[in-house]
């Protein structure tokens, strides 16, 4: 797809928002991004022309960040494996490998079809939720290799497919554009407050426990 | 010690994260009542409160507030730190999830408070869920009137920009962080001069994690002998626990400062299938480990120092005899290799050093040299690096070999997947299908 107006323009509005427009450049990455499947040099100009900065300048910052792709195009879906120590260990390897092994790619690779980017990722900060798998970066929390197989095969067959944490997925793409700050309308589709998040609220009610009374210490 | 939800003691309600659920339990009523209050009188609050900063180095709070230079005619501002990378820490996704407009009323709460007419929200960019239900809840209290022009009547103007940001663990060090905001490489910047006097845009800034600032309103709402009820005197409160690992309920746990472990480890069921923790990290990976001994040390900033390690994020990371350290250190140490930002010299070739000789000991290659080798490259790190990520690299490895030196000596011949059958560790069946 060839960047339009109407991608500059959002990168305008996006530069608005900030007191130094400037500030929006990762932001602006990102919408590009979701345009061109990767930080092409089509992308680089447009960020360099809407904000005034050189080629090298925009180089230089989105080469720093591992969210965006320098050598080919993501592909439709992107999977996240979390092999950090935590989730790991207590399973994130195994679910990896079985992944690997199912979509015959490595981490950072995509399937010659085009539908599957692989990719083992850092900590996702739900380490409460391990094994941790993203798919476009939603949650897929407290995963287990049948699930994660299951759930490739039903985005293999283009089902919908809900994050345990999120909406339905809908392509690395899109959300490309809603870490980019635009909205998606997605902030209510999900609860997003599950049983884990409830563990110890749950207990304080179970045994009566409360914080202290503020009508007295005040 | 009991429980003590505050943060968290609406997170059961389906609509937690809404403003009329919020506003149902009191919400926005300590702003209200701080901006009758005096600017400097909040600061004073929040200082007599002994909050101090979550997001890891335990920083006091009002002290930060009050760094930030009065009436020197600049823009001042507040970034909320929203990054949340470090191995083990998984809190502030949650309170950005459930509990949105706290952080909020806490943002302008302390926009007040520090003078500052523009807050951002930087969030790590790996993690779209909280990006969308922080918009949503600022565009909420827009409506409503807590944000925007002449805000309830008190003459404060305040707009808060929700800002993703793009894969770098780095970018949660505050200053980098800062850069990042900018639009630039997120790489650390020379102290002093610090944020609050030369920070965003070179304007004085006050950088506060997504913890600290949701505590805020509950604070200046219940006061500060409520708040001192909790916790002990050097680290007074309630504290967001996240618990994760190889316990029977992980999840979130809110408690007082001062806490311990083992009584964290009863309300969440103790260690799966009845096992007994071999090793626990208090917060994030970057602490250094303890062990069952220290299931009784309080959880406060300075009694978990008095054991040897540190309470960062205090998130405890537990594990089980099944669990092979050489591993865990290995593949943490990796991560420190891939996030380090090549700035300087120590922390870019260290970690790369560090983590190549850990690997060789966990495909069980090692040698006895370097298992005092990698003490010595750990000091050479230790305090020569930029920022603390080098020194954070240069902690895992000798505290695990001061605990567990025969692992570290068996590894010098045997792989640690043998040592450690890796389907043992795992909390899931190791096989697709099978008891799935
Ligand atoms: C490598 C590194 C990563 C960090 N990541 C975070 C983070 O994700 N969130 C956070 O609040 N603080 C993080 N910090 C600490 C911040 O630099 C800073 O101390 C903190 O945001 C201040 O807020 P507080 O006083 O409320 O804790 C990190 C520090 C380092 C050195
Ligand atoms: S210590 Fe590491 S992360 Fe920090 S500035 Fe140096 S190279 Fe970058
Ligand atoms: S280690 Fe996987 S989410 Fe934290």
């Amino acid at each position: 797809m060839p960047l339009t107006d109407q991608t500059a323009a959002e990168c305008r509005d996006l530069a608005a928002r900030y007191p130094d427009g400037r500030s929006a450049l990762l932001p602006m990455l990102h919408v590009v991004q979701s345009e061109e499947g990767m930080i092409n040099s089509a992308a680089i100009e447009m960020c360099a022309d809407v904000l005034g900065l050189t080629t090298a300048e925009v180089t230089a910052v989105a080469t720093f960040y591992t969210m965006y792709r320098q050598k080919s195009p993501g592909g439709t879906h992107h999977i996240g494996v979390c092999t950090n120590t935590l989730c790991g260990l207590l399973g994130g390897d195994a679910v990896f490998a079985a992944l690997s092994e199912r979509l015959d790619v490595g981490s950072g690779e995509t399937t010659p079809d085009g539908k599957f980017t692989l990719e083992r990722i850092e900590c996702q900060a739900a380490c409460t939720h391990a094994p941790v798998m993203t798919v476009d970066w939603e949650y897929f929390d407290c995963t287990t290799i049948a699930d994660a197989i299951r759930t490739i095969e039903a985005l293999a067959a283009d089902e919908m497919v809900v994050a345990t944490r999120g909406p339905a997925v809908r392509g690395w793409r899109a959300t490309e554009r809603t870490v980019a700050g635009i909205d998606d309308g997605l902030a209510d589709e999900a609860r997003c407050v599950d049983a884990i998040m409830l563990a110890g609220l749950e207990v304080a009610k179970e045994k009566g426990m409360t914080a202290p009374d503020p009508g007295k210490g005040a | 010690m009991p429980l003590t939800p505050v943060i968290t003691a609406h997170w059961d309600d389906p609509h937690s994260y809404t403003l009329d659920s919020y506003r149902r339990h009191g919400g926005y009523t300590a702003l209200a009542q701080a901006l009758k209050t005096d600017p400097d009188e909040v600061i004073a609050t929040v200082k007599e409160s002994g909050l101090r900063g979550r997001g890891g180095a335990g920083f006091p709070t009002g002290l930060k507030w009050s760094f930030v230079p009065q009436n020197d005619g600049r823009p001042h501002y507040l970034v909320v730190n929203g990054d949340e990378s470090e191995p083990g820490a998984c809190k502030d996704i949650p309170i950005m999830l459930a509990n949105p407009h706290a952080l909020i009323e806490g943002i302008v709460i302390t926009c007040w408070a520090i003078r500052a007419s523009h807050a951002f929200i930087y969030i790590r960019g790996e993690v779209p869920m909280p990006i969308r239900r922080m918009q949503k809840s600022v565009a909420e209290a827009r409506a409503a009137g807590y944000l925007g022009k002449n805000i309830l009547g008190s003459g404060l103007d305040l707009e808060i920009v929700v800002h993703g940001g793009a894969g770098a663990y780095i970018c949660g060090e505050e200053t980098a962080l800062l850069d990042s905001l900018e639009g630039r490489r997120g790489q650390p910047r020379l102290k002093p001069p610090f944020p609050a006097v030369a920070g965003l845009y070179a304007s004085p800034t006050v950088v506060n994690n997504v913890e600290t600032i949701s505590s805020v309103p509950y604070i200046i709402k219940n006061g500060v002998s409520w708040y001192r009820e909790m916790g002990t005197e050097k680290s007074p409160g309630f504290k967001v626990w996240a618990v994760s690992g190889h316990v029977t309920r992980p999840g979130i746990y809110e408690a007082p400062l001062g806490i311990t472990m083992g009584e964290l480890l009863d309300y969440a069921g103790g260690i799966r299938d009845g096992r007994d923790v071999k090793f626990w990290l208090p917060g994030g990976s970057s602490v250094p480990m303890l062990t069952a001994d220290h299931l009784d040390t309080p959880m406060t900033y300075e009694a978990i120092v008095d054991a040897g390690s540190m309470l960062g994020t205090g998130t405890p990371m537990l594990f089980d005899e099944t669990t092979s350290v050489v591993k865990a250190i290995t593949r943490w140490l990796e991560f420190y290799r891939h996030e380090s930002c090549g700035k300087c010299t120590p922390c870019r070739e260290g970690t790369y050093w560090i983590t190549g000789t850990l690997e060789k000991f966990q495909e069980g290659r090692g040698s006895q040299d370097e298992i005092e080798d990698l003490v010595e490259i750990c000091n050479q790190i230790m305090g020569r690096s930029f920022c603390a990520l080098g020194d954070a690299a240069a902690t895992p490895y000798a505290p695990s070999l001061a605990l567990f030196r025969s692992e570290w000596e068996a590894a010098l011949t045997q792989p640690a997947d043998e040592a450690f059958d890796p389907a043992a560790t795992m909390i899931i069946p190791s096989m697709s299908g099978v008891g799935a």
